[in-house]
């Protein structure tokens, strides 16, 4: 008789394991029954400042020297900082703008607003806060990508568009002559 | 004085405690099966979601990164689901009068969020980190499978202790040069050994049993 009881006891446990399994506590996205909108990952409380939200830095953060749009960059450009560039242009910019920034991405094709290349004479005379701006705040019909890209990421990207905007207007005197034969079979790669 | 049982019956009963042991084998064996079973560990299982979002032609289709959406996969444990304005970003012109789009529409007018359906979900004892994978050459496809080809999505893998260890103790088996972590579509080469032990080199990568790295 003892034995059965403690069998049947070891049976009741079993329904325990749903406790650790859903423990009472909050992971990331899981739904609250405390707060009114039903999120548990709360808003910033409206009039406070983060640990490094304070954006002094105006250059870094609004692309602006003053109040023009600044053609300097806040970071050093160098190479690490382009391939970063060409690695987040691919992911947030090439959907829409093409691998190229000739305007043609798979989204454009189905539908979407068609963006000016970056190629024209007009954006290739605009300053890089032009285009740092055009990310933090969005442009006319495209979106903004402030939540999707942090700062210095942006700045690779736009590193990245000026070097793709030289890409496609260079002269073919200054390819270097073992890459000028490739250019003009027409074989090379982006 | 007869006997009550006829000689027989000696083997007989030996017999059935043979067999009794047999079945007892075999019922052990039928629970661990079951429990590995997709019906248990629902591996394969395509999940209803409230808006019929499909990976097939966002990714597949599009070629869309995952990283669009899944933000911070490279830099946290969470990879992160994508919120509205995520899909506003586009839906805000593409199919911006679709009825199936409706929900998605009236999470961003009202600022509620849309309730996914969660499909892969570990239990709370465990702990699991993206970062510490797809910064050290495990694909997204490696643990996920072929999301380019999911309309609905469905979990690829049983995700049970076994599954995770099995990687763990042979990490060289399943790492992948770091610039092929977010294809979808990758295949293994045929000298995968190979490879495998010269990334898990060159990535730093050690074997990790112990408990306390997924149970803390
Ligand atoms: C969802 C599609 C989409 C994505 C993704 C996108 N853009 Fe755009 N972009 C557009 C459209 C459409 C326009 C034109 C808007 C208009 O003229 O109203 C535009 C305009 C611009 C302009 C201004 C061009 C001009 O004519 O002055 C810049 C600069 C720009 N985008 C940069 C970027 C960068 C950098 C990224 C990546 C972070 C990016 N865009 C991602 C759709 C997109
Ligand atoms: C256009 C945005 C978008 C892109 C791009 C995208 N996803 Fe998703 N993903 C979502 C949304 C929204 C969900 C939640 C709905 C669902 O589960 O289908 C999701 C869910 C998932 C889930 C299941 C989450 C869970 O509940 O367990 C996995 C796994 C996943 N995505 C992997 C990937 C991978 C791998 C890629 C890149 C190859 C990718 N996603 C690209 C938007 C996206
Ligand atoms: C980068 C642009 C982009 C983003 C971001 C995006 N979509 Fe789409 N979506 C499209 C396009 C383009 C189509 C049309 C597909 C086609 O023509 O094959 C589409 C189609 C759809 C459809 C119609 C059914 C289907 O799969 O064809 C649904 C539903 C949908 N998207 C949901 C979402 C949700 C939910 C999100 C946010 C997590 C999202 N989309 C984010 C571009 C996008
Ligand atoms: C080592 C295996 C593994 C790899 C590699 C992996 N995932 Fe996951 N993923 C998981 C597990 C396990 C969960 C469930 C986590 C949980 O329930 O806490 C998960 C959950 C998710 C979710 C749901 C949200 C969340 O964070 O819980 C998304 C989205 C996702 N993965 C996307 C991705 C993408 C995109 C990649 C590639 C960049 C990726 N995963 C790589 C195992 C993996
Ligand atoms: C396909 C291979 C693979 C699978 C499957 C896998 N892992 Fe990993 N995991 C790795 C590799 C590789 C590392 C990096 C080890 C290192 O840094 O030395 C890692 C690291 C980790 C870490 C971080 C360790 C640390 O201390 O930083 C945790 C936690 C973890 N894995 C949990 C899990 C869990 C839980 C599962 C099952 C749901 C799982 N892993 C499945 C390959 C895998
Ligand atoms: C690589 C990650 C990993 C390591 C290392 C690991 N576990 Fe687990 N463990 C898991 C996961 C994932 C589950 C959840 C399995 C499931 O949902 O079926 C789990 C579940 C369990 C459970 C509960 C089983 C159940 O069915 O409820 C126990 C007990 C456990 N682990 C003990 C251990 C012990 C003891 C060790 C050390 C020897 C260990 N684990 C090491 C990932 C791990």
């Amino acid at each position: 008789m003892k034995r059965l009881c403690v069998l049947c006891g070891m049976f009741l446990l079993i329904a325990c394991r749903r406790d650790m399994q859903d423990q009472p506590k909050y992971r990331p996205f899981r739904k609250s029954t405390f707060f009114g909108d039903e999120r548990s990952a709360r808003p910033q409380v409206a009039g406070t400042v983060g640990r490094g939200q304070l954006h002094e830095d105006n250059l870094l953060f609004s692309g602006k020297s003053g109040t023009v749009f600044a053609d300097t960059f806040p970071v050093p450009v160098d190479e690490a900082l382009l391939r970063r560039g060409q690695e987040r242009y691919r992911i947030y910019c090439s959907p829409c703008h093409g691998l190229l920034g000739r305007g043609d991405g798979m989204v454009v094709r189905r539908g979407y607003r068609p963006p000016s290349s970056f190629h024209v004479e007009r954006l290739r005379a605009q300053p890089a806060g032009y285009f740092f701006d055009a990310i933090s705040h969005g442009f006319g019909a495209m979106p903004d990508y402030a939540a999707q890209i942090p700062v210095r990421d942006r700045w690779a990207i736009v590193a990245y568009v000026r070097a793709l905007q030289l890409s496609q207007n260079v002269p073919l005197a200054d390819v270097p002559a073992d890459e000028r034969a490739e250019l003009e079979k027409g074989t090379a790669t982006p | 004085m007869s006997q009550t049982f006829h000689h027989s019956t000696n083997t007989l009963s030996k017999l059935s405690i043979f067999g009794a042991l047999f079945l007892v084998v075999g019922a052990l064996w039928v629970t661990v099966e079951v429990n590995r079973s997709p019906y248990v560990t629902q591996e394969g299982v395509a999940r209803e979601q409230p808006v019929p979002f499909s990976h097939q032609h966002h990714v597949g289709g599009m070629g869309i990164d995952c990283r669009y959406c899944h933000t911070s996969v490279e830099v946290s444990a969470t990879a992160g689901i994508p919120p509205t304005k995520t899909c506003m970003n586009c839906h805000s012109q593409i199919w911006s009068n679709s009825p199936m789009l409706e929900p998605v529409r009236a999470s961003f007018r009202n600022d509620t969020s849309i309730e996914w359906t969660k499909v892969n979900d570990l239990p709370d004892f465990v702990y699991f980190d993206h970062s510490a994978h797809v910064n050290r050459g495990v694909g997204c496809s490696t643990c996920h499978g072929r999301v380019d080809r999911m309309p609905l999505m469905a979990q690829a893998a049983s995700l049970q202790m076994e599954w995770c260890l099995q990687c763990h103790r042979q990490p060289e088996r399943y790492v992948r040069p770091q610039a092929a972590v977010f294809d979808a579509a990758y295949e293994p080469p045929a000298d995968q050994r190979a490879l495998g032990s010269r990334l898990v080199k060159e990535y730093g990568i050690h074997t990790r049993t112990s408990c306390s790295t997924c149970h803390r």
